[in-house]
């Protein structure tokens, strides 16, 4: 039984760094623009290419 | 390195097709913050990852930009740059590539609606934390029934208790707030019964818990507030996505004015900075936000929204000229007769205003629900307190089985059933390219079995089309040459079956007669029959002469554009047991003929908004149920006033204001909304109707006391689930249809 006394708030202490998390995303704006989320990824600047010869 | 070549103009994937309007002045709306300058932009075309990379690009390239995000979802550009580089720049900059793009009023109600849709987003996480986190506990609760130790039990009761009581308090106060607004005025509605419901909940749970009881209802409690939280948080998107979309649509009409001052000078204000008496500078192509008096200029002006009219006006000094209408050929100078929230014709506004109230009278399927509901479950649980009670239970046992009661007959499902099919039917609509206005839209768009529609810019382009058959050779390049130093829409329809080509020399608009231009040093004249001496002919389209020398002029016959798609919209409505009808101010000859062409027997032409609202009234009191599609200043009471209304996504403001539903990309969409109008009211009857089988289980279980916190937890979630998966089915179902 002992057991519980450190397994409960370990498994609450998860949950809240999940909750953190989710509250953290939800104020930065992160659910703001999931389509533009899902494109920018693939959005790469027009660099020169590296010169790979040295 | 590779070389990117860029196409001229708009969406590279073509989604969307590049825009050629105008960019407004947007120097009103930009904001300072300190030393930096801010502007937020409504963009329209931007459907993909290479338009996000072309317009943020194009807008950092730009001097002294240090940031330019575009939201994708939403259309919104936010730059900021210092300097004193003109706002002007920026929206040439995306227009020059071929989006559209209007100046966004960061002040309107948008931030409100943000704002409520983010703290219900952060309820339902916290009650879905608290949900998972009680569950783990009352799972060890229920697994362990005989063999936990009471010391053990009320622990972990007591944990759960702990998480909870925070729970409530954060993620319940939207339905306690507007639970205690309504009781003070003395009404109810769904809130108060889940209120309720939580409150008691909660607090016999805690009793049983420091009585060391065996059944604590803390996971019911919250997994109640997650589901319930769930329905009102897509309730909340639905509302806000269809307010920003037609925010956005709003925004793209013109919003700033040249005003000219005292001293001569030209600035660029806001419309709802004009007042009565200002002077203001219409340029060719600019469309007038307020009504105005024209002191200097000869000009021709495009009515078609504000009258149907589908042929441009001749205006001179001296005559009106309506909000809406679009200035073609010549500057004009004007005095404006009215701020711009006056400018609207005052017997439309007043339509208006009569089409709200009767909007506001319509009760959803949903609040009927629940006025029926609510009664009935408040009875249920007191007449199951008192039955228990009277009949020799001890008090604490039967407000027990009262709140387990009321806890399982606690609207879950019901609050889910409508919303979930809400929005996978936007979403499903929204793919198809219409936007809901209103959540009950859809209710009222499914009942509908007439369809009334306006013919400029409705079922036609409204912009005429040369008919090019059976022309002498030489005729049409000769013509263009002088069509191409014109904006009148003939000439432009001419302009555009010729292609690109020279332009005549020393070619000058007369406006309201015609051109006049030399082509191989011979003087020729395009225009009305008394500007080239011809005599008019019987056709019903408007037409144009064209005389080289003194030749005998040369017809050139125009038709009206009629929508692509539109006469198998017209059959597939027909195909959903739909009535059409046409609708129009504008001339009988032109309506007849896009009537016989799309084979529509009924129509009505030179119709005045009066007479619109009054054909709208005659099918109402035969039991007709209208959907109205329009988009001019002219439909818009008629649209107000229907049962439901749709606007095309170039419709005036005001029109889309007062409809329901906004399209576009042609008027394919619209048998879609029937379709999927109809379908998701079948499925959220449905909805009802499982919720409704649902209590007539729960009830008696509840009622006769065996509903434990665990057979409360499987039943409410085994109810939500089956309402959200029937929704789903909406999507599948049109899927299929499309």
């Amino acid at each position: 039984m002992s057991g519980l006394l450190f397994l409960i708030p370990i498994a609450l202490a998860m949950g809240f760094a999940g909750l953190a998390a989710f509250i953290w995303s939800v104020r930065t704006g992160q659910f703001e623009d999931p389509d533009g989320a899902a494109n920018r990824i693939l959005i790469s600047p027009d660099l020169p290419l590296a010169d790979n010869r040295d | 390195m590779n070389t990117v070549t860029l196409d001229p103009a708009g969406c590279p994937s073509g989604l969307a097709p590049p825009s050629q309007s105008e960019a407004a002045d947007p120097s009103p709306f930009v904001r300072r913050v300190g030393r930096e300058n801010r502007l937020s932009l409504s963009v329209r075309g931007a459907k993909c990852g290479a338009c996000l990379a072309r317009i943020e690009n194009a807008v950092a390239a730009l001097p002294g930009v240090a940031s330019a995000r575009l939201n994708l979802s939403s259309g919104r550009l936010d730059v900021s740059w210092t300097g004193d580089m003109p706002a002007m720049r920026i929206s040439e900059a995306i227009s020059n590539i071929g989006y559209g793009v209007a100046p966004l009023d960061t002040n309107a109600g948008d931030a409100a609606h943000k704002k409520e849709e983010q703290s219900l987003l952060l309820a339902m996480g916290v009650a879905g934390f608290a949900t998972a986190n009680i569950m783990l506990l009352s799972v060890s609760v229920w697994g362990g029934h005989d063999e936990m130790g009471e010391a053990t039990r009320q622990g972990l009761h007591a944990v759960s208790g702990i998480i909870a009581l925070p729970t409530l308090i954060f993620s319940g106060r939207p339905f306690f707030s507007s639970a205690w607004n309504v009781l003070k005025r003395r009404r109810t509605n769904m809130d108060v019964p889940i209120s309720l419901a939580l409150i008691l909940a909660f607090s016999v749970s805690v009793a049983e818990t420091i009585r060391g009881g065996e059944h604590a209802y803390f996971d019911a409690a919250c997994m109640l507030l997650f589901f319930l939280l769930i329905g009102r948080f897509l309730d909340a998107r639905v509302r806000r996505r269809a307010y920003s979309a037609a925010r956005d649509l709003a925004a793209l009409a013109s919003r700033t004015v040249t005003r000219i001052s005292a001293g001569g000078t030209y600035t660029s204000v806001r419309s709802e900075d004009i007042r009565p008496g200002d002077r203001i500078m219409l340029a060719p192509g600019e469309r007038a936000v307020v009504d105005m008096v024209i002191e200097t200029g000869e000009s021709e002006v495009d009515e078609s929204l504000v009258t149907g009219e589908s042929l441009p006006r001749f205006s001179a000094p001296g005559m009106a000229l309506m909000a809406g209408s679009i200035n073609l050929s010549q500057p004009l100078v004007g005095k404006a007769t009215a701020a711009s929230s006056d400018s609207l014709l005052s017997d439309i506004g007043r339509m208006l205003e009569a089409g709200e109230q009767k909007r506001s009278t319509y009760r959803r399927i949903a609040d009927r629900a629940v006025s029926l509901y609510v009664p009935l479950v408040h009875s249920t649980a007191l007449l199951t307190f008192l039955g228990w009670w009277l009949s020799g239970l001890g008090l604490r046992e039967s407000i027990l089985i009262a709140v387990s009661t009321l806890i399982i007959t606690c609207p879950c499902a019901l609050a889910l059933a409508a919303p979930v099919v809400q929005v996978v039917a936007a979403g499903r609509l929204f793919r198809g390219g219409a936007y809901l206005k209103s959540g009950d839209a859809l209710e009222r768009i499914a009942a509908c079995d007439h369809i009334i529609f306006d013919k400029t810019g409705t079922l036609t382009l409204g912009t005429p089309r040369l008919i090019a058959d059976d022309l002498p050779a030489g005729l049409i390049p000769a013509a263009a040459q002088l069509a191409r130093a014109s904006r009148h829409p003939l000439s432009r329809a001419l302009t555009l079956a010729a292609g690109a080509g020279p332009v005549a020399s020393m070619a000058k608009e007369y406006p309201g007669l015609g051109l006049e231009g030399e082509i191989d040093g011979v003087t020729c004249r395009l225009g009305s029959a008394d500007w080239t001496g011809a005599k008019a002919t019987g056709h019903s389209g408007a037409t144009l002469f064209f005389a080289r020398g003194s030749e005998p002029p040369m017809e050139l016959r125009f038709e009206d554009n009629i929508q692509a798609g539109a006469a198998s919209t017209i059959a597939r409505l027909r195909k959903l047991g739909m009535g059409v009808e046409i609708v129009s101010g504008d001339r009988a000859e032109a309506v007849a003929e896009v009537a016989h062409s799309l084979g529509v027997p009924h129509w009505t032409a030179a119709a005045s908004p009066k007479e619109k609202v009054q054909r709208l009234e005659q099918l109402q009191a035969d039991g007709r149920h209208v959907l109205m599609v329009g988009d001019g200043l002219n439909d818009a009471g008629a649209l107000a006033l229907a049962h439901a209304s749709a606007a095309p996504g170039g419709a005036l403001d005001v029109s889309q204001s007062a409809s329901d539903a906004v399209y576009s990309g042609g008027l394919g969409a619209l048998p879609l909304l029937v379709r999927t109008a109809r379908k998701a009211r079948i499925v959220m009857l449905q909805n009802f109707g499982f919720a409704a089988a649902y209590n007539l289980v729960a009830v008696p279980i509840a009622v006769l006391g065996y509903a434990t916190p665990l057979v409360a937890a499987i039943a409410m979630s085994g109810s939500s689930l089956i309402v959200c998966l029937n929704a789903l089915r909406l999507n599948i179902a049109s899927e299929k249809l499309a």
